[in-house]
């Protein structure tokens, strides 16, 4: 039979097997940490903005005359969880296509950013939204009204693509 | 027979053959646009420019080699195109070395100067000749800074085909294929240079029942079609090869499958059938009812109204009557061999029933090139196997005459076609069994429904006009082939959870022919222990004299089987669409 003599109890000298001095040592950090400056806040009063650069909840860019995308499917082929549903129909606008239906499941979505850096058009992009709420699985595919956001609303990201994409 | 060297390696040729003929048909592709091998050689698009030489020869004739021994070569001074250049014996072609591919390059770059690169938009992107050269043959971006040539967008040539003046290359495809194949010389190049553009001649339209071809036969995106038009990325279908059911012709088709929905149907090459082409009738008309109006489940009459039942409830009811009083099978000419087998073998199993089948005869829809006046998909094959045959009119009178106790229509439906007068007759016959896959006032009068696969949702096989015998697959799910081995499937359809959207296209309750009749035979008492098509063909091509030696596997492969012949090699068969998602 094995008989180990040299396990981590076996070598702590009698104050560390006390452990009182260890219990000290953390409420002392504690005490020290309590007169620091906070490093919360009071969340969802006080809310964070992200930089250009955070990957929220993706959104679909709307122009003055209308969206930005054509509907061209390629989010939803390069999308690893399968979160995109397109539908393309024809529209009188020089673009000749536009999405008569676009689905994101949010359930799916890995926030991976994998269809805004395919997009031809720069139509879809990461948004700052991280609080995304919903409370069954039908309300978590989004739609068109919920993924279009007003282009002035998403400068700063369009900022950030067009230096580091 | 002229013996010619293609990247080193040596080809027998026909006399007479263009060297991208002899290459495809040994299996090496030159990079092409404009040529296509059941037109004409046109030669105007240079991309399939290729080095051409012969062995240079010394004085006494022997073959000169250089210091290592091998032989040289004496190139022509300027590159030759593929399509236009007949072989000659001892020739040398040059298809991969660094010249040809610079002249590839350079012709890639031209074409793209013009190009509009709205891929995104465009729907022949993920299938398209241009694109595919684009990643063999193209330095990937572009040094032309200039304004691109402002040309018609969105220029309707007939009400079925879209014009896109900016994406066109100008190989001159669609105005060959209207001049040689459809017949109808309409189109015309106009302008010069850059400014080079399609248009149809004053007041003319492109109408040819065969004018849709031209969408597939299109490199790029330029031709698109009125009816499919951004309903689909291409790489978001399932392509599975198929047999158009429109007329006896048979044509070989492709059937673009998402969401367990047909889109579109196109073409597939057969050189023994419809060599590339299929008619635009069969294209428009052939996939809706696929998709749309369609008997789910069997159901049983109750009084006035029609309950849902299982099958063995419904088919007991049909056995019970068939064998009890007779009656008359009513078969549709468009149900494949093998629903035709075991309808004939039910009738001759059971006393008293006669088997029969409707002929369906449109001479204005014939002509002398695809279009068949007999608008059944498989009369050959009924009338190989025995069946007799009788227009809706006739089978009517006889109805009226003997008035059977059970009328059973097997695929057939007289209201589908028109025939309104047999509500009255089929109101005093007191077993009607409506056999169809598509809801109509044949529905509402039969006291059975049994629910039908179409042509799209079955294995089997059917006969055209020529006695060829051709294999059909299963491209759209039932509630019973649910993802049965081997089926194609797109991405989509393939991946999706009950909580996507995207998989919500319908599955029927249906089953084909073959499976129901066998159905009531068991329920008669019969024990034929068919589990599969095949096995029926098994049975078939045992008893049948013409369909011996045939099965699935040969039919596959030969793309079809003569009745009564051997297996005839198909050859090298051509496809212009490298990068699309393939059927086969």
């Amino acid at each position: 039979m094995n008989v180990t003599t040299n396990t981590r109890a076996e070598r702590m000298s009698f104050w560390e097997k006390l452990y009182l001095p260890e219990i000290a040592k953390g409420l002392a950090l504690t005490f020290k940490t309590m007169f620091k400056p906070k490093m919360t806040r009071q969340y969802p009063e006080e809310r964070w903005e992200p930089l250009g650069s955070y990957r929220g909840r993706p959104v679909l860019v709307l122009e003055e005359d209308g969206e930005r995308c054509v509907a061209c499917g390629l989010c939803s082929r390069v999308c690893p969880a399968l979160a995109i549903e397109v539908q393309a129909a024809e529209t009188a606008r020089d673009k000749e296509r536009y999405p008569a239906k676009f689905e994101i499941n949010m359930l799916r979505c890995i926030y991976c950013g994998l269809c805004e850096e395919v997009c031809p058009e720069e139509a879809i992009v990461m948004s700052k939204d991280y609080d995304i709420v919903f409370h069954s699985q039908e309300e978590a595919i989004f739609g068109k009204d919920k993924l279009l956001v007003p282009i002035a609303r998403l400068q700063e990201r369009l900022e950030f693509l067009r230096q580091y994409k | 027979m002229p013996t010619i060297t293609i990247d080193g390696q040596k080809i027998e040729a026909q006399p007479g053959k263009t060297i991208i003929e002899a290459a495809l048909e040994s299996g090496i592709v030159i990079p092409h646009f404009c040529w296509h091998p059941a037109l004409s050689v046109a030669g105007n698009c240079r991309m399939c420019l290729v080095r051409v030489g012969s062995y240079k020869k010394a004085a006494d004739g022997s073959i000169e080699r250089d210091a290592e021994g091998n032989p040289v070569v004496q190139w022509m001074p300027k590159l030759q195109i593929a399509c236009a250049t007949p072989v000659a014996d001892g020739m040398v072609v040059d298809t991969q070395g660094e010249k040809t591919i610079a002249a590839q390059n350079a012709v890639m770059e031209f074409l793209l100067i013009n190009h509009p690169l709205d891929c995104p938009i465009c729907d022949e992107a993920g299938q398209c000749k241009l694109q595919e050269y684009a990643f063999t043959h193209s330095r990937g971006e572009s040094r032309f800074v200039e304004e691109k040539v402002h040309k018609p967008k969105r220029v309707r040539w007939s009400d079925r085909i879209v014009f896109d003046g900016e994406r066109c290359i100008m190989c001159s495809r669609c105005i060959r294929f209207a001049n040689e194949i459809a017949k109808q010389p309409v189109l015309t190049f106009v302008e010069r240079g850059d400014h080079v553009t399609i248009e149809l001649f004053e007041g003319t339209e492109f109408d040819s029942p065969y004018s849709m071809n031209v969408i597939e036969l299109c490199p790029v995106g330029a031709l698109t079609s009125a009816d499919f038009r951004f309903k689909a990325r291409v790489w978001d279908m399932s392509f599975t090869p198929s047999i158009c059911p429109g007329c006896a012709r048979g044509c070989n088709i492709n059937i673009g499958v998402r969401d367990n929905e047909i889109l579109r149907l196109e073409p597939r090459a057969n050189p023994h059938v419809n060599q590339y082409w299929m008619c635009d009738d069969g294209r428009l008309s052939q996939y809706r009812w696929v998709n749309t109006n369609r008997t789910s489940g069997a159901a049983l009459r109750h009084g006035s109204e029609l309950v849902p039942a299982s099958f063995d409830e419904a088919t007991e009811v049909v056995a019970r009557a068939l064998t009890d009083r007779g009656g008359m099978l009513i078969l549709s000419g468009s149900i494949t061999n093998e629903d035709a087998y075991v309808a004939r073998k039910l009738a001759g199993a059971v006393s008293g029933v006669e088997v029969i089948f409707v002929e369906r005869n449109d001479p204005s829809f014939g002509d002398d090139f695809l279009r068949c006046s007999d608008r059944n998909a498989n009369s050959t094959g009924l009338r190989t196997l025995g069946i007799a045959s009788a227009s809706w009119n006739d089978v009517f009178d006889r109805i009226s005459r003997v008035r059977p106790d059970v009328v059973y229509f097997v695929g057939a439906d007289p209201f589908a076609d028109g025939h309104t007068e047999w509500a009255d007759v089929l109101a005093s016959v007191p077993m009607v069994v409506a056999q169809v896959s598509n809801r109509s006032r044949l529905v509402e009068v039969a006291h059975v429904v049994l629910p039908a696969a179409t042509y799209a949702e079955i294995e089997g096989t059917l006969t055209n006009i020529e006695g060829w015998v051709q294999y059909l697959q299963p491209a759209v799910e039932t509630h019973e082939t649910l993802r049965i081995n081997g089926m194609k499937q797109s991405r989509l359809d393939k991946f999706g959870a009950p909580n996507d959207r995207w998989t919500h296209g319908e599955r029927r309750v249906c089953r084909p022919h073959w499976q129901l009749l066998s159905g009531v035979a068991t329920a008669a008492g019969h024990r034929w222990n068919y589990r599969t098509a095949a096995d029926v063909f098994a049975e078939l091509s045992e008893t049948v004299e013409q369909f011996r030696r045939m099965t699935y596997e040969a039919l596959r492969e030969y793309r079809g089987i003569r009745l009564g012949s051997e297996p005839e090699p198909v050859g090298v068969v051509y496809q212009s669409h490298y990068m699309k998602p393939q059927s086969e």
